[in-house]
């Protein structure tokens, strides 16, 4: 147990977490490209056009994706901004700050996704429907931590202020859901039925499932890539780099 | 095998449009970050005391 | 009790001197309320049924545009003259003091816009019970906006740019207030009865106040380190 403990202290030094990352890359690059093959074999070639949606409802392999990891990856910056403040460790900081963008990308393209399924399906670009809406405003969390952290110089405070807005993020985002969703039934102006098809075909979910796997090995891949280079701009001064880059 | 053609594939039953805007939009972003990054990570080696990568 | 808490009057007292000494920043921020509201109908027409509608949200929007004007000088001035080290340095509770500086805020930028709102909704040709539910539920909502943007305020200090940076981190925080407070009038207007928004309202404010000033503390401690 007490040894366990004190690897993964360990790992937590960006000396040593840099090279680690460095082996990761290249597994998660290949999962991220054999998995996103594949998901879209099943998803484009082989599952069955939907008996309502038509072949419009193949968006699903994207847009669902990409919706499950902006919230996903809001939740495990949460996670790390945490342990950053309750441990002080600087690999912590900059872990969220390599999620962001991605994260923002995800929400960027799931609200894109979102409006050209909605545009066939409702008749409209957009629905200020519960879901979007949030979505929307995960999307402006994303943009404002990112914002927050490019306006602070000193690495160390950005890394603690955004860590302070990631957790009040985390906190507000299932009131914001509940509340959107609180004005929507009160306005009832739009009347979509979000609800997909009740029974999803086998080929259907394992085509999902295949793009979220996709979708997130990519999200590692990503923030591994650019946590590597926040540790290397941050201590480009430091001994152990100069060090390896002289080999 | 849903298709029998590819521009049967192409047309998406009349979605064309939205399928492969939504599926292009995605192809782009995510050939774009990884791009980003690649300029990102050469620009700090350029700054690093020698121009090798260091692992 | 009464002496456990006097750092948070001291603290509220010494604000609202300060603000008084400088008039104008109190009466540009209820100007710029007033302002604001009085150019939606402009850019939308004069049509009565449609300005009794949105009157509700344009005031409430009007509110947390308000808010936001004062928040950026609610730590800034402290902050330059050293005035806020020595409070987190000084042997009484710093998240006292922080609530009493976010208290007087309110005081300062929430009050008069909820004093000047009935004015307005009558512009609005809003009825006397819209009225009296709208401007109840501003008296609820605008300290949430005063204390939650007190974090903003804590996270941005000093940073470059931090006005707008403050209204992008700030903002979307605000709709839960904004939904609730705004939903209570058109709620009662359709006949579903006020209470639920109220209570949501109300159970909003009680977790800010619990929270908002130990985290806006936390966020200033990291500032000023």
């Amino acid at each position: 147990m007490s040894t366990s403990l004190i690897n993964w202290f360990k790992f937590a030094s960006p000396a040593s977490f840099y090279p680690m990352a460095g082996r990761l890359v290249p597994w998660f690059s290949a999962a991220a490209l054999l998995l996103a093959a594949a998901g879209l074999w099943v998803g484009l070639a082989i599952a069955p056009t939907d008996a309502q949606q038509g072949e419009g409802y193949r968006i699903i392999f994207v847009h669902v994706p990409a919706s499950w990891m902006s919230m996903f990856i809001y939740c495990v910056m949460a996670f790390w901004s945490a342990l950053g403040l309750s441990f002080n460790t600087r690999l912590s900081g900059m872990m969220t700050s390599a999620l962001a963008p991605t994260g923002a990308l995800f929400a960027f393209l799931s609200l894109w996704t979102g409006s050209l399924w909605g545009k066939p399906m409702w008749g409209a670009w957009w629905v200020w429907d519960a879901r979007l809406t949030s979505q929307l405003i995960l999307f402006f969390l994303y943009l404002g931590f990112i914002a927050l952290q490019a306006a602070i110089d000193d690495p160390r405070r950005a890394d603690k202020a955004g860590a302070i807005l990631a957790l009040v993020g985390v906190v507000n985002v299932p009131i914001i859901y509940f509340s959107v969703q609180w004005w929507n039934t009160l306005h009832q102006g739009a009347s979509v039925s979000m609800t997909k098809a009740p029974s999803m075909a086998h080929t259907m979910l394992a085509g999902m499932l295949l793009m979220a796997l996709a979708f997130w090995a990519y999200t590692i891949a990503m923030a591994l890539i650019r946590v590597r280079c926040i540790i290397l701009e941050r201590e480009l001064t430091s001994e152990w780099v100069k060090k390896n880059a002289m080999e | 095998m849903q298709w029998n053609s590819w521009s049967e594939f192409w047309a998406m039953g009349g979605y064309g449009l939205y399928v492969w805007g939504s599926f292009g939009a995605c192809l782009l972003g995510m050939t774009l970050e990884p791009w980003l990054l690649l300029r990102r990570r050469r620009a700090i080696q350029a700054r690093l005391p020698r121009k090798e990568s260091i692992r | 009790m009464n002496g456990a808490f006097a750092p948070f009057r001291q603290a509220v007292r010494r604000d609202l001197l300060l603000a008084a000494r400088h008039k104008t920043e109190v009466i540009t921020a209820l100007f710029f309320f007033v302002i604001v509201v009085n150019l939606l109908p402009l850019g939308i027409g004069p049509d009565q049924d449609l300005l009794r509608k949105i009157a509700p949200g344009a005031l409430w929007i009007g509110a947390l545009l308000a808010t936001l004007l004062g928040l950026q000088r609610l730590f800034a001035p402290d902050h330059q003259d050293g005035t806020l080290e020595q409070m987190a340095l000084s042997p009484q509770p710093f998240t006292l003091l922080i609530a009493g500086k976010i208290m007087a805020h309110w005081l300062v930028s929430g009050l008069p816009v909820v004093m000047v709102a009935p004015l307005l909704g009558v512009q609005f040709d809003l009825p006397g019970r819209s009225l009296a539910i709208l401007t109840l539920s501003l008296l609820l909502g605008t300290p949430i906006l005063s204390l939650i943007g007190a974090v903003g305020a804590a996270l941005t200090l000093g940073v470059r740019g931090s006005g707008v940076l403050l209204s992008l981190l700030i903002l979307p925080l605000y709709i839960p207030a904004l939904i609730f407070g705004a939903g209570a009038v058109e709620a009662d207007l359709a006949g579903l009865g006020i209470e639920g928004h109220f209570s949501l309202l109300g159970a909003l404010l009680l977790a800010c106040i619990v929270f908002a000033p130990w985290v806006t503390t936390v966020a200033l401690r990291v500032a000023l380190e």
